[in-house]
């Protein structure tokens, strides 16, 4: 590893900013968010940026480093400096930026805020019990740190900025972790469709590449919920019994 | 004046970790208006990062558990200074809370049978630990803001809390400030919940996020409350040791939990040394690897390996290994946990696999990690009444990793993601009963004032020293001086260095505007942390004895004297003043439980 690089951070606002450069010391190990750190202990403590576990469990340190949208404290300097030894850090795209690497990502609490929620079928007996197998997709569904990073790359969202449409591959993932749910009784697929508009995803798999938490967003998540809500939508019938055998 | 802004709450709930979280959902549940104020966004809170589980004796693994064996484990683990009406609570309440994060939609891992899994843990009797992978934390937190989030509180994410406010019927409200912007905000409520978490941030190696500079226990000493336990900081035996970046990053005791093996630089699995062995657990542990290993799949026949001694037990030994010459290359021991086999590493401890691999380059199902202990957890705190979870100021209440009394001098691992849920709902409780008897009350303009002004100096100096060499400063002493080992020596000349930055302090400055500048956030911050090491360090001084955490090298010995002592700290004026508080008898129906295990 090189004894320097050199940090190209993104500094300003929402009326403009530009590319900023800073000397850094590396040492082994070093993620971009040791760098950060480094900026701001050493050289300008007005640099911005969110982070908390400093282990990729949190979801905080979303930025695009070279262009990529990563964890700052899950990316070896290493693997992104170029031959003059050079990493670019800029805030994520899609959502407002607030100041430097911060953006504001209000927008997703309130998605959030908006999904139904659980809701045990009525009778179940107490304590609850559940298989494994069973409970294993919700599992993984439920790994999600919110680190909004498949927002970001989502390009309903950023090159199409339908946020009044489409909720997103998070929103996705939550949803489907509900309704994959052993035990959930609430029907929720025309919310799907029409409020946080399932059919908008047009399964490029550009989120489920970046997530950090390697959840199978689209193949997973999505897919599943796009055919439960054809069935919904196209056989009647067929949703009939289901509901009738109380399955879902 | 700078001009503020004023919101007003029934409830105001200071943090939205798991304390505050569950805390909001009583109030929600009772009807009334709640502001829940945290510095992150909502969901980053330091209980996300929780790892191996919550202990509540569920018994699901063909195991006699039950609420006893749970109380006594949790005061043998404590040292005998818990306050033993708190774990007496927990004990009990502890089963309900955790079914109850099923019902709001938690999904647990499943035994056989279709319930909650339960794992081992350091110095839990049986397996007790109610775990998701290794990512309990999470699943805990994002649950408990589902369900709040779907009941309609007020969230101020990303503002800081910086004083609370008190009249003479006691706390009406507080001062904050939007780290965003940096506008100040002053917030009026009937009653306050503090549920700020721990300060593990005064050191240099550290488990805790920046969030961890105890701003909630060190406001509540200057509102009149006064703190308890204070020399009691976990050193968890387990932290990443290489490379440098993750130095201090939690290994969680899980990999012991499911079968990991200390080994020292030599190769000897050290923690089978009788002199590692504490009297209180003599006969309680596998006296040989043969039988640790048989352990691993006939728990019923076999003991515990004395790797999941206490933490800290273990972290001691680690030290002592090292000390004496027997560490790894980079001055640590060995973690290994290969001979469980690649799928059930990956299975059961996903996250530390990918933890190592991603940032150590490290195989765990192939190689050892190497580890080394690293300050994680804050036993001390919020000195509060047991029941209702009340402060020594009217309407104030505290819960979570911010109260002391529960953990004694030493917290059982998961213990913590437990307390969070039954304390924060008894707090939450508790503020319910005081907001219907209280009104929001006039705020003294003068306080505000006062905060205001401490709160922007730093921005208005142009000479003056930056917050970061102090803070780092302040780590280096801490680290060197009140860590595992103490000394009067040590703990004095610290003491001394702490006068010195407390003073350094008072001119500190900070570049820039009010716009998103942690820099300048971090000013206010040091002034906590400050606060808190002091009452630490004086702490540790007073008491002359090894128990629990605190290891005195000049008084090496547990002494029965001192175990009949709390030690509480109080601001009178500047000063922190450190009191002996007997510890109230144990009535005899928690006696006799005690007395049980002792057969
Ligand atoms: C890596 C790691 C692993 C752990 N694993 C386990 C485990 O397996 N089992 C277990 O039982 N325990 C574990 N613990 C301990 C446990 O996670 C914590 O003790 C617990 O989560 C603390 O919860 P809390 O709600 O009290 O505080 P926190 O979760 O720390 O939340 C504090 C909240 O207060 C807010 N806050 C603080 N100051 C202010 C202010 N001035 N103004 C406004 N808001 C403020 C913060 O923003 C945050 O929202 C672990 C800890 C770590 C670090
Ligand atoms: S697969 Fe769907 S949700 Fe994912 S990025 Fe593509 S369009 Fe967006
Ligand atoms: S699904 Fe993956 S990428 Fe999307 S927010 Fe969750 S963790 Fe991040
Ligand atoms: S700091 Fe938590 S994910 Fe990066």
């Amino acid at each position: 590893m090189r004894d320097t690089i050199r940090l190209r951070v993104f500094r300003g606002d929402a009326s403009g900013g530009e590319e900023r450069e800073y000397e850094v010391k590396t040492f082994p190990g070093m993620v971009v968010l040791d760098a950060i750190h480094q900026i701001q202990g050493e050289q300008d403590g007005t640099l911005a940026c969110r982070w908390n576990c400093k282990a990729a469990k949190c979801g905080s340190c979303s930025a695009e480093i070279n262009g990529l949208p990563r964890l700052m404290c899950k990316s070896r300097v290493e693997e992104f400096y170029d031959a003059a030894g050079v990493i670019r850090v800029h805030p994520i795209k899609t959502f407002p930026l607030i100041k430097d690497l911060v953006t504001d990502v209000s927008w997703n609490y309130k998605v959030a805020e908006s999904i139904p929620p659980l809701r045990i079928r009525e009778g179940t007996p107490r304590p609850l019990r559940m298989d494994q197998s069973d409970v294993e997709r919700a599992q993984e569904f439920r790994k999600c740190i919110e680190c909004f990073l498949c927002q970001t790359v989502c390009h309903v969202l950023r090159d199409h900025n339908r946020t009044d449409a489409y909720f997103g591959p998070r929103y996705m993932v939550k949803i489907a972790a509900l309704d994959m749910h052993p035990l959930d009784s609430v029907e929720r697929r025309s919310f799907l469709r029409r409020s946080a508009g399932v059919g908008y995803c047009n399964i490029t798999k550009c989120c489920q590449e970046v997530c950090p938490e390697h959840i199978h967003i689209t193949d997973n998540a999505i897919i599943p919920l796009k055919e439960r809500v054809a069935d919904e939508f196209y056989d009647p019938i067929r949703m009939l019994v289901r509901r009738l055998s109380g399955r879902k | 004046m700078e001009p503020y802004e004023t919101v007003k709450h029934d409830v105001l709930i200071i943090g939205a970790g798991g304390a505050g979280l569950r805390a909001a959902i009583s109030v929600l549940e009772a009807g009334l208006d709640c502001g829940i104020v945290s510095k992150s966004l909502l969901g980053k809170a330091h209980t996300v990062m929780a790892e191996g589980g919550a202990a509540a004796a569920l018994g699901n693994m063909h195991e006699p558990d039950d609420w006893r064996v749970h109380f006594r484990d949790t005061i043998v683990g404590g040292a005998y200074l818990n306050n033993h009406r708190m774990v007496e609570i927990f004990a009990h309440e502890a089963i309900d809370r955790v079914l109850e994060l099923e019902e709001y939609g938690a999904v647990f891992d499943r035994t056989p049978e279709g319930l909650i899994a339960q794992r081992p843990f350091g110095g839990h009797t049986y397996r007790r630990l109610n775990h998701v992978g290794d990512r309990t934390g999470l699943e805990l937190i994002r649950t408990l803001q589902d369900r709040a989030v779907s009941m309609g509180p007020t969230v101020h994410m990303e503002w800081t809390v910086t004083r609370l406010l008190t009249s003479d019927r006691g706390v009406v409200g507080a001062v904050a400030y939007d780290r965003s912007d940096g506008r100040i905000i002053v917030i009026q409520a009937k009653a306050v919940v503090l549920a700020t978490g721990g300060w593990g941030r005064m050191y240099r190696y550290t488990s805790n996020s920046w969030e961890s500079t105890g701003d909630g226990a060190a406001m509540a000493l200057e509102a009149g409350a006064d703190l308890i336990d204070m020399e009691m900081v976990q050193f968890h035996p387990t932290g990443m040791l290489w490379p440098p970046s993750m130095r201090g990053i939690l290994v969680t005791e899980a990999v012991r939990g499911e079968g990991g093996i200390l080994r020292n630089g030599t190769g000897e699995r050290f923690m089978f040394k009788p002199e590692y062995m504490p009297e209180r657990y003599q006969g309680k542990f596998a006296d040989s690897p043969e039988e640790a290993a048989r352990w691993l799949d006939d728990k019923q026949n076999n003991r515990r390996p004395p790797e999941l001694l206490p933490r800290d037990e273990v972290a001691r030994a680690i030290y002592k290994e090292v000390r004496a010459g027997r560490g790894t290359v980079h001055g640590g021991v060995h973690l290994d946990v290969t001979h469980r086999g690649a799928a059930y590493i990956r299975r059961k401890l996903p996250s530390m696999y990918e933890q190592f691999m991603a940032l150590g380059s490290v195989d765990i199902t192939a190689e050892p990690m190497e580890v080394y202990p690293t300050v994680h957890y804050t036993m001390g705190g919020i000195h509060v009444d047991a029941d209702t979870c009340q402060t020594a100021v009217p309407g104030l209440f505290a819960a979570g990793e911010c109260a002391g009394g529960l953990h004694g001098a030493n917290r059982l691992g998961g213990n913590s993601l437990t307390d969070i849920l039954v304390f924060g709902r008894r707090a939450g409780l508790s503020a319910v009963e005081a907001a219907s008897e209280r009104k929001h009350e006039p705020i003294s303009e003068s306080q505000v004032a006062a905060e205001v002004e401490l709160l922007l100096a730093p921005l208005g100096r142009t000479q003056g020293e930056k917050p970061s060499v102090i803070a780092s400063e302040l780590q280096e002493i801490m680290q060197n001086n009140a860590m595992i080992e103490r000394s009067h020596e040590g703990l004095t000349a610290c003491l001394s260095k702490l006068q010195e930055l407390k003073e350094r302090a008072g001119r500190l400055s900070a570049a820039g505007d009010r716009r998103y500048n942690p820099g300048w956030h971090a000013a206010r911050d040091l002034l906590f942390q400050l606060r808190l090491s002091e009452a630490i360090v004086r702490s540790a001084l007073e008491r002359k004895e090894s128990r629990g955490a605190q290891w005195r090298s000049d008084y090496p010995a547990t002494d029965p004297e001192w175990g009949k002592v709390n030690l509480t700290v109080a601001l009178r004026g500047d000063e922190l003043v450190v009191t002996r508080v007997p510890l109230p008898p144990m009535p005899e129906h928690l006696q006799a439980i005690m007395n049980e295990g002792k057969k």
